[in-house]
């Protein structure tokens, strides 16, 4: 009875972001054709909102720069929590993908003899961002959109069809991986504009969806950001890696509220900003973690010595990690010393003059001009932690980012977990889509031409649940009576209730019992969830399209609560306030989240039980040539005893 | 300080037509026109169609028209508009509506689609690019570009005259052309190709009549008439009344893929 548009793709990748992109572009120059699905406009992705750069050790400013140093920083930012190899590959092959983007026709802000810029970051030892003023994500995307069209330009040359080879379809939504016989056959989707539903047929799909940030209130994440992605690859039977660590940044707007989460770029501190609390005192001194104590500056002066002269200075605790900082900003809030709205004050216009702020942060100074009134040349910026960046994700295979146990099934980028440990590191986001995405790709493509001739197939039934699922939210409203349990519920309202219930209960600092409250919490907007009703028709409708973006954001959410829950310590971006300390036992376990019910059934009604069950798991010992990296005295400090004599 | 409540017009609609619709809503201090959209999506209208992604001006999703005036939702303060003053919001008048706020965007696609990529320069392996920042500043300015299209949509070369969409880029593409052109390591002369001369023939740079509608709607403040569209109709006529450069480009042109 389906009467669905299917289409035949070798690779269907799903997001187009920095990540979605540069794996598409990969497999189509391996000779894939490739599909890739998004959901805003083409050239739009959250990846636009990447401000600070793409770490990269190249060594273009600093010469000491080399793929070990920057190992070594993002194992450090990630308190060793790491898949050490994903680590390993993404420092070695960084500085390959940020020039190949200048052969695509990137460019990047230049060194006085005309090479890449970097610029200094938190928890990276030497400058290490390849940047562009303050606008490094749209160089990014718009650098990968023009490679993409540059190669559809060659395909029309061939075939005289620009998307004989590399096809965007714009503003779709995917809401399922179609598996048959264990292994991914495609994917079914709908056009936002239309709402009609289509297939795309493909032994290999790759998730490239980002992250989860819109289940929290306060976020910098866009719309997009609703945890696709993560529960796709749950709903196909791949499991989720440590989702109780979610990244708090430290400096979000606060003023006015409709702004309040909006980034405020780090390289606000890593070009000379300071971090004051309502008395005038550069606080951060008083935050330096242990693990941290022989790296940072004790002084203000020795912070402020360290710019000109890194390598006689320490530098300013301005510049720790993110967890680090975004936790001390938190404290002195609440201990009263915060700004008028809530915050802490954030201040260049006593350190920099003012054309120098203009021209190194031109759009952090448009958007407090225009969006708060507030010149940042004159006076300080209000600023507290904001809803960031998940550092779980699909768990993956290090080399291949092919998703553990569903053949087929790959994810890069944000979505998949492991790279950035408990706590990644700013920079290291943007090179990590460039680093795995094209893996992803690359794998995608191969794993695809080894299929020739015998690809799974899609079955009609498959697709007629999935069109019976998306389309649920209508016969919601249409129905005379009222739906089992209750009257229709309104896909905002849910929204909104659900992103207090993680901001409030699941947020920065955790504890235990609320945590249980938000599972209760979680399980009864699951089931008010079902009843979400819609009006209107399917084109174009914002309140559908979030009322199934709605399971996702239900499902993520358990993963990060449930998890949260479990792990009993406090390590980068999970802190609790009844577990306050790191424990070396903990770091080699990784918590998984699967489906509780394999056959993908979901909404239970149990909130002990919930959808998710969780299951640890002892990681490999990181590989003794890379351990040889750090001093002894460092390692005591997060492996334990065992580990050490190992 | 507190709140008040708005009188908005909203178009809605689709391609079969529609009209304004009048909505009185709440407005909060410090909120922006998308935020009062939201609120209408939220209360009174879920099923109201915008684009949107990063609220903050950087994706470029969010354009429309309020009071007239092509903008960006997200950038536009309520505290611009008097609290008596009834705010009316449309769709870009340039392109066909899919529905209510939102437009169907697809001619910008195709023109950027008819501009020729960059062209890496032969014999410079990566890692080797050297350029002077001096060299790229000009370009790069023209890179902060979100792809709004405002600056499409008020151009009147196309705004009022649909039959131009044809032969006609827009100043987004022409830029874009300008951009390469102006780009330190760009060989698409090497290749055969002149962004000069294409520009005039194939983008129809010379639709172009200097108005500067389109630097005054760029919410990114780029001078695209004064520091693009003008240097490249100079290098246009350069390029067509030259006598050495015409006969120098008609013997070196061949080459490219065509």
């Amino acid at each position: 009875m389906s009467v669905v548009d299917r289409q035949e793709w070798d690779v269907v990748v799903v997001g187009a972001g920095g990540a979605g992109l540069r794996a598409a572009i990969e497999a189509r120059e391996r000779g894939a054709r490739t599909a890739v699905i998004c959901k805003s406009l083409f050239g739009k992705a959250h990846t636009v909102m990447a401000e600070g750069g793409i770490a990269a050790a190249m060594a273009n400013v600093n010469s000491g720069d080399n793929w070990q140093v920057h190992f070594r920083d993002t194992m450090r930012g990630g308190k060793f929590l790491n898949q050490w190899r994903m680590a390993e590959l993404h420092a070695q092959e960084a500085p390959q993908r940020v020039w190949e983007l200048e052969t695509w026709g990137a460019l990047f802000d230049r060194t006085k003899d005309g090479r890449i810029a970097q610029r200094n970051f938190g928890g990276h030892e030497y400058p290490r961002l390849a940047h562009v003023g303050d606008r490094t994500g749209l160089e990014l995307i718009r650098t990968l959109q023009q490679k993409i069209v540059s190669l559809q330009q060659e395909d029309f040359r061939e075939t005289g069809d620009y998307e004989s080879r590399l096809k965007v379809f714009q503003e779709c939504t995917v809401t399922r991986v179609l598996k048959e016989e264990g292994r991914v056959c495609g994917v079914f989707a709908y056009e936002r504009e239309s709402g009609r539903f289509f297939v795309l047929e493909a032994p290999a799909v790759v998730i490239a969806t980002g992250g989860i940030g819109k289940s929290f209130k306060v976020t910098s994440n866009s719309w997009e950001y609703t945890g696709d992605g993560h529960a796709l690859a749950l709903l196909a039977g791949a499991p989720l890696l440590n989702m109780e660590f979610v990244q708090f940044h430290p400096t979000g707007m606060v003023w006015p509220p409709s702004v309040k989460g909006i980034l405020v770029t780090e390289s606000v501190r890593g070009d000379g900003g300071v971090l004051r609390n309502s008395d005038g005192k550069r606080f951060m001194f008083d935050y330096i973690p242990d693990v941290f104590k022989d790296k940072y500056a004790e002084t203000e002066e020795e912070g402020d010595r360290w710019y000109d002269d890194p390598d006689h200075n320490r530098r300013p605790p301005e510049l720790l990690p993110r967890d680090e900082v975004a936790r001390a900003i938190n404290a002195e809030v609440k201990e009263g010393r915060g700004s008028p709205h809530g915050g802490v004050f954030l201040d260049v216009s006593t350190r920099m003059p003012a054309e120098v702020i203009k021209r190194r942060l031109p759009s952090m100074y448009h958007q407090f001009k225009e969006l708060a009134d507030v010149d940042i040349t004159a006076e300080a910026m209000e600023v507290g932690p904001t809803c960031h960046y998940v550092m779980g994700g699909v768990a993956v295979e290090s080399d291949t980012a092919a998703a553990r146990g569903v053949p087929g099934l790959f994810a890069a980028g944000e979505v998949a977990g492991g790279m950035h440990g408990s706590n990644r590191l700013g920079g290291n986001s943007l090179s990590d889509l460039l680093v795995f995405g094209r893996r992803a790709g690359w794998h995608a493509a191969e794993y695809a031409a080894g299929l020739a001739g015998a690809r799974p197939v899609v079955d009609d039934v498959q697709i007629d649940s999935a069109a019976a699922e998306a389309l649920r939210p209508f016969s919601a409203e249409a129905e005379t009576e009222e739906p089992a349990g209750g009257p229709p519920e309104n896909p905002y309202t849910l929204h909104q209730e659900l992103q207090q219930t993680m901001n409030d209960l699941v947020g920065i600092i955790r504890r235990a019992p609320e945590m249980e409250q938000a599972l209760e919490k979680l399980a009864e907007l699951r089931l008010r969830a079902r009843r979400a009703g819609v009006e209107g028709h399917r084109q174009f409708n914002p309140g559908w399209h979030l009322a199934l973006d709605l399971r996702n954001m239900l499902l993520v959410s358990e993963c990060v609560a449930r998890a949260a829950l479990e792990r009993t310590e406090s390590r980068g971006g999970h802190t609790r306030e009844d577990h306050p300390g790191m424990d070396r036992a903990w770091r080699r376990i990784n918590l998984l989240c699967a489906l509780t019910d394999p056959t993908g059934g979901l909404a239970a009604t149990d909130p002990v039980r919930g959808q998710i069950a969780l299951t640890r798991e002892t990681t490999e010992p990181v590989r003794a040539d890379l351990l040889a990296l750090f001093d002894k005295e460092e390692l005591v400090k997060y492996l334990s005893e065992e580990e050490l004599y190992e | 300080m507190s709140g008040y409540t708005a009188h908005f017009k909203v178009w809605r609609g689709d391609v079969s037509g529609g009209g304004l619709k009048d909505f009185e809503v709440e407005v909060n201090d410090g909120e922006v026109v998308l935020d009062i959209i939201h609120r209408l999506q939220a209360t009174q209208a879920p099923d109201l169609a915008v684009r949107w992604n990063c609220k903050a001006g950087k994706c470029g999703s969010c354009s429309a028209e309020i009071n007239g005036r092509p903008r960006l939702m997200c950038m536009t303060r309520m505290s611009v508009f008097g609290r008596e003053e009834t705010i009316t919001v449309t769709p870009l008048r340039a392109f066909p509506v899919v529905r209510d706020l939102v437009t169907d965007v697809g001619f910008n696609y195709t023109k950027a689609r008819e501009v020729p990529a960059f062209v890496p320069p032969a014999g410079v392996a990566p890692g080797e690019y050297r350029m002077m920042q001096e060299d790229v500043d000009r370009s790069q300015e023209f890179r902060k570009c979100i792809e709004c299209f405002l600056c499409q949509d008020t151009c009147h070369v196309v705004r009022d005259h649909e039959e131009n969409k044809q032969a006609f880029a827009g100043p987004r593409f022409l830029m874009r052309v300008a951009e390469l052109d102006m780009h330190p390591l760009d060989a698409a002369a090497e290749a055969g190709l002149d962004r000069k001369t294409t520009a005039q023939d194939e983008h129809g740079l010379g639709y172009c009549n200097i108005t500067k509608c389109c630097t005054e709607v760029c919410p990114e403040g780029i001078k695209i008439t004064d520091n693009a569209l003008i240097p490249l109709k100079e290098r246009a006529v350069d390029r067509k009344y030259d006598p050495l450069v015409w006969l120098g480009s008609k013997i070196r042109r061949r080459s490219s893929a065509g």
